[in-house]
């Protein structure tokens, strides 16, 4: 270790404009040998007419050689242009939606697919956990399973020995060692392959998604495994979903979309914007089998005022358009407010009543009462159904809005999550 | 140990410590090969007897076809099943090496879009099963030496040099093939054709040596001489003819300038080849 300087002001990752390019189209199946020999035999000729570009012999990489433009046909940017620090101990959540390059910044730090541009720095071992398993052979043993995933992931002989029996502890699966795992249940193989993975013991560890595998009680077992790795003073890089565990593991963020780092900061902070990013393209919204029975759900003030954001102590006031002309008597309308980490805070429901009206919406209304919510971000999800016998359509998280604080008792934490409601109790004689 | 151990990534840099690197990674690189070693004849009743089945039938069928049917002349007075013998067992390895090889990158794709290590040791370790099926297959040279009670002589010490001439050998187009089939999965459907061809251009099924005579005696000496080191261009030529003299013994007259071939050409395949791998392994997680 580095005596002249704090170790914690040393970055152990530095990126630096990162960007990685991927040609689309391309590969075996598409771009076949035929291709390159087509390439190979017709490039003397264009060399001919276009000398300035060079013989390029096969175009191995699938670029169309001499057509004027270096930028390949079909590429896009999977990542662009990122840069961030990670300091020693620090558990940094990755969170963005599908495609956003998240997977694609792990390949890198992990080495399997190297940057088109720009650079890494890492100092220390890493250990990366991109899937749970990798290499586990159906036909080997339990115990000898044990051996190759561990040696895998860059633990050595000596070192996998000393655990061995903590990681068969860890996974329960004792009495299974000698059968070939293609035996094993499921569950028995992910609990086998997970506790490989938890014993590594390396200065930075990069988990990709990992935790969504097993059932509710093995995905404690392995939250308290990464709570505790992250105590001993490790480096984390882990890339969710869950943004639960994002905002309860993580001390920092960084939110991508479309391959570019968008914000970077504290995990409540980040999580809120990753919503709000979310607002606005509201046809990648997570909404699921919309078949146009809302028109519109409004956040208003008591006089209808369109707005989003309040005072803790003022009313909220929700402006539903329905389709009357698809409403059919016994449906209802189902609202539940949850918060930013989308956790339901209550709900309610009203039936629909269907009228005839002229321009074919109808509308209804609703109010929650003030001192009600506790500062923070809220999203309405919005169900309209039929009880019991069917969900007609579902939007997650529509119509988000803010409630501040407006001199609440405990306005001075504001920002901290320290719950969802504001309390109704008294006090007395403190 | 390696307080300050630091890693820098960038495009086309070409990794500074590849060979400690893959020292490093030695032990993956066992247990893979053990790994391969034990699968390849898990949940068969022969088990590691196909090793020995598998060369045996095909010595048995080549010394009756062109050592009876054909009447092909064998070495002075070598019998012809040994002659068979002391080329189908590196031309198996070689034969077994190139096919494994060349299927290992894209077989183990879980491994190389997950985890970083020097791809390398994926063909390496494939070709370790191949030397294990080699070792085992020796024994039937063992067998049918007693057999004829054929005795050999000191030169049978050459033989673990020639063994790693023969690794040298099809490592290197296995190096190529492996690097070409992650892109081209056609190399899938020609391998098992050069292989099939490889037998019997080789020179295992007759000796070299009466090839040699064929070919002066219709074209001349010197023009003979000329096409018969075209034909050594083939590393296997070199490899097989070493076996045949280490084996073999006495009689046999060895071509030295066919050898030197063979020998040049194979290591400039294994450069090649290493050379071609590591250029295009770093994009293997990619195109895979």
């Amino acid at each position: 270790m580095r005596t002249s300087s704090d170790p914690m002001s040393d970055p152990v990752i530095r990126v630096d404009n990162l960007a990685k390019q991927y040609v689309l189209g391309t590969g075996a199946s598409s771009d076949g040998l035929r291709h390159v020999i087509q390439n190979f035999a017709t490039a003397p000729m264009r060399w001919f007419k276009n000398p300035s570009s060079g013989p390029d012999p096969g175009a191995p990489d699938g670029r169309e050689p001499g057509n004027g433009s270096r930028n390949p046909r079909g590429a896009f940017w999977a990542l662009k242009d990122v840069s961030f620090e990670v300091g020693q101990g620090e558990v940094l959540g990755i969170i963005g939606r599908n495609g956003a390059g998240k997977s694609t910044l792990l390949k890198i730090l992990s080495r399997i697919t190297e940057p088109t541009e720009g650079r890494v720095e890492i100092t220390g071992r890493v250990a990366s956990l991109l899937e749970v398993g990798t290499g586990f052979h159906p036909e080997l043993t339990g115990q000898e399973n044990v051996f190759l995933n561990g040696a895998i992931l860059g633990m050595s002989r000596g070192e996998i020995k000393k655990k061995f029996d903590e990681i068969v502890a860890f996974a329960e699966v004792e009495k299974f060692l000698d059968t070939p795992v293609k035996r094993y249940s499921s569950g028995m193989y992910v609990r086998l392959a997970f506790a490989v993975a938890a014993h590594l013991e390396p200065d930075i560890l990069i988990v990709d998604e990992v935790l969504a595998v097993g059932d509710a009680q093995f995905q404690k077992k392995c939250m308290e495994k990464m709570d505790q790795v992250a105590k001993l003073g490790r480096t984390i890089l882990l890339v969710t979903h869950q943004l639960g565990v994002a905002a309860k593991m993580c001390n920092r963020c960084l939110l991508f979309n479309k391959g570019t780092l968008r914000m970077n900061g504290p995990p409540a902070a980040v999580i809120n914007e990753y919503y709000a990013s979310s607002e606005s393209h509201p046809e990648e919204s997570d909404s699921r089998r919309q078949h146009g029975f809302l028109k519109s759900a409004v956040t208003t003030d008591p006089t209808g005022r369109p707005k989003n954001t309040f005072r803790h102590d003022e009313l909220i006031t929700v402006h539903f358009s329905l389709r009357s002309s698809k409403l059919q008597s016994g449906m209802f309308l189902g609202v539940s407010v949850k918060d930013y980490l989308e956790r339901r805070v209550f709900s309610d429901q009203v039936r629909l009543e269907p009228q005839s009206a002229a321009d074919d919406t109808q509308e209804c209304v609703f109010t929650i009462p003030r001192l009600f919510l506790a500062p923070g971000s809220y999203g309405f999800l919005l169900v309209i159904h039929t009880p019991r016998a069917r969900v007609h359509e579902i939007h997650e998280m529509a119509s988000r809005f803010k409630v501040v604080d407006g001199g609440s008792s405990l306005a001075e934490f504001e920002g901290t999550d320290y719950g969802c409601v504001q309390s109704p109790g008294l006090w007395k004689g403190a | 140990m390696e307080a300050a151990h630091k890693l820098i990534l960038e495009p086309g840099r070409a990794t500074k410590n590849y060979w400690r690197d893959l020292f490093h990674y030695r032990e993956l690189f066992l247990i893979l090969a053990w790994r391969d070693v034990i699968v390849r004849y898990k949940q068969t009743a022969a088990g590691l007897a196909w090793a020995v089945l598998q060369p045996l039938m095909s010595i048995l069928i080549l010394t009756v076809i062109f050592g009876q049917v054909a009447g092909l002349k064998s070495e002075g007075n070598v019998p012809y099943a040994i002659m068979v013998c002391a080329a189908m067992l590196p031309w198996q390895f070689f034969a077994n090496a190139l096919s494994l090889a060349s299927q290992s990158v894209v077989n183990n794709a879980n491994l190389i879009s997950k985890i970083y290590f020097p791809r390398m040791i994926v063909p390496a370790s494939s070709t370790v099963v191949s030397l294990v099926d080699f070792l085992v297959a020796c024994s039937i040279l063992a067998a049918l030496m007693l057999w004829y009670h054929f005795w050999p002589t000191w030169r049978l010490l050459a033989l673990p040099a020639l063994v790693v001439l023969a690794i040298a050998a099809a490592l290197g187009p296995g190096l190529i093939v492996t690097a070409l089939t992650v892109r081209y999965r056609d190399f899938r459907m020609l391998i098992p054709f050069v292989v099939q061809f490889g037998l019997y251009v080789c020179p295992v099924a007759y000796s070299s040596s009466v090839m040699h005579e064929k070919i002066v005696g219709k074209l001349g000496q010197a023009p003979g001489d000329r096409c018969f080191l075209l034909y050594s261009l083939n590393p296997m030529v070199g490899v097989i003819d070493g076996f045949r003299w280490a084996i073999l013994g006495g009689s046999r007259a060895f071509y030295w300038p066919a050898f030197v071939m063979s020998l040049v050409l194979t290591a400039a395949l294994l450069c090649f080849g290493i050379y071609y791998f590591r250029k295009t392994e770093r994009a293997f997680a990619d195109i895979i």
